[in-house]
């Protein structure tokens, strides 16, 4: 489980998170919407670390990511996988070693055993015989899948995936939200989306919470959201441009 | 208003330095990226600095000759000039401004590629030192192959002098070693390597600085790579005329 406790951060004076409440369960499909803008990248880039917040507490399973050394939060950061916007790939290594890379650089594994567990993933996300192709060889939706099997190659906890359908068409965008959902059950893990696409949240999320000029608006499970149309203003219009667009 | 504020960048170039100093997350893998490094930065500046050392060694000797007119000079006073200049300024400083133009970009735009697509976010998220495994490398592998190429440089710039003095009949090859020879000091060779040393040091650091703080996209990352190679040399040459002020007494 990840709780977020009165979070607040401010860029030059300016407040990008205000108050921030949220709790996402293990096992499930939790997904942050919002307009750009609204804070949901600054939001996770705190929760993984990359951003430090002004004021509050991101607590992993109980455990307190802001409060610890840098070893420590390392340590967190080592059950935390990511799966990046543009997918963040390195260029210059294949698939497998990408995929790989993780492993090699944070687990005691040998190159046999690294090798089992990166087809494994591979396999997983229904990636074949694309070991040894480049990242720039590869087409869009195949790097989401290669960035989805490097986040989970080290047994991950917690998995955080930012904008995962932008750039895909909407048939990739369901195979890639179908994966993230098999993903998260499968392996217990405790998933966090942030995300535009209101169709994924129609038909996996388990929890949503929508995040409006910085402030959780509204947070509740996917069955509910009909519902909060009608009490969230802010968030019919955002579902009526989602689906619009 | 940040951006401008020359206290604000050395502070964090102090931080991004110290942010390097940690234990590798594995210590074989850290040692094949030094040696992959050394290969980039080493072997493959080779040609350029090779290309540089012959046709400044063999400039200084035209141009000295052709200043040396006086039948009281001795011909070997040309070997004397070229191959101190060479070994004290010429093959260590223009061989740096040089490399800060190869490497420097390189490194800053590489990094600030890297930092742009998010893939720097990546390392740090999985809890690898995104600094200590990206630069460090680049910084020991400098360390190491700039006093080389320094010492190849200094070979070649003087095998240019004594084939140019040669091919113009300026002075023939045992005039030049003469001259070399006669008022030769070993230090100046450790001081030629200690310039090396340092320069190798500013230029890429400076420049991972620039890349690792990169923001925007290819436009940034371009920008970042010639502020790179500008303040490279800039510090350079700054940190040359400090340390002969400093050593050169």
């Amino acid at each position: 489980m990840i709780e977020l406790q009165h979070v607040n951060k401010s860029f030059e004076g300016i407040k990008v998170l205000n108050d921030i409440n949220i709790e996402f369960n293990a096992g499930e499909l939790n997904y942050v919407i919002g307009s750009s803008g609204g804070g949901k990248s600054v939001m996770m880039k705190c929760m993984v670390g990359l951003v430090k917040p002004d004021s509050g507490s991101i607590l992993y399973d109980g455990r307190d990511f802001l409060a610890k050394n840098e070893d420590e939060v390392r340590q967190v950061r080592q059950e935390i996988g990511m799966l990046f916007q543009g997918t963040a790939l390195f260029d210059s290594l294949t698939v497998e070693e990408n995929v790989g890379f993780p492993l090699k650089m944070l687990s005691n594994m040998n190159k046999t055993d690294i090798l089992d567990r990166v087809n494994f993933c591979l396999k997983r996300v229904n990636l074949d015989n694309i070991n040894k192709k480049f990242p720039a060889e590869i087409s869009g939706g195949m790097k989401k899948r290669v960035g989805i099997a490097r986040a989970i190659a080290l047994n991950i906890k917690y998995l955080y995936c930012d904008e995962p359908n932008s750039g895909l068409d909407p048939l990739t965008s369901r195979v890639i939200d179908e994966l993230l959902k098999d993903i998260t059950e499968e392996f217990k893990i405790t998933t966090v989306i942030n995300s535009h696409d209101m169709k994924s949240v129609f038909d996996t999320a388990d929890k949503v919470a929508f995040i409006y000029k910085g402030t959780v608006k509204w947070q509740g499970s996917r069955h509910n959201i009909k519902d909060a149309l009608v009490e969230v203003p802010e968030l019919d219009v955002f579902a009526k441009a989602s689906f619009l667009s | 208003m940040m951006k401008y504020n020359y206290i604000y960048h050395l502070g964090r170039y102090v931080l991004f330095l110290r942010s390097m100093f940690s234990k590798p997350e594995k210590t074989r893998i850290f040692l094949s990226r030094v040696f992959e490094e050394m290969n980039n930065i080493g072997i493959g500046s080779l040609p350029i600095v090779a290309i540089i050392s012959v046709f400044i060694g063999a400039v200084t000797t035209v141009q000295t000759a052709y200043q040396l007119v006086s039948p009281f000079v001795p011909a070997s006073i040309i070997g004397q000039i070229v191959s101190d200049s060479s070994i004290l300024e010429l093959s260590p400083t223009i061989m740096s401004l040089v490399l800060a133009g190869k490497v420097g970009s390189h490194i800053a735009s590489e990094i600030g590629t890297m930092r742009v697509t998010e893939q720097i976010d990546a390392l740090e998220v999985m809890g690898i030192n995104a600094s200590g495994y990206l630069v460090m490398p680049k910084i020991i592998a400098a360390l190491l192959m700039f006093p080389m190429l320094n010492i190849i440089s200094i070979t070649l710039s003087i095998w240019g002098g004594i084939t140019a003095g040669e091919l113009t009949g300026a002075l023939s090859s045992e005039e030049f070693l003469y001259g070399a020879r006669e008022t030769f000091k070993g230090f100046v060779v450790f001081f030629s390597i200690l310039k090396a040393i340092s320069f190798s040091f500013i230029i890429t650091s400076i420049s991972a600085y620039q890349g690792f703080y990169t923001q925007g996209g290819a436009l940034e990352v371009g920008t970042s790579s010639t502020r790179a190679v500008v303040f490279s040399c800039v510090m350079v040459l700054f940190a040359d005329y400090i340390l002969a002020q400093l050593l050169l007494k």
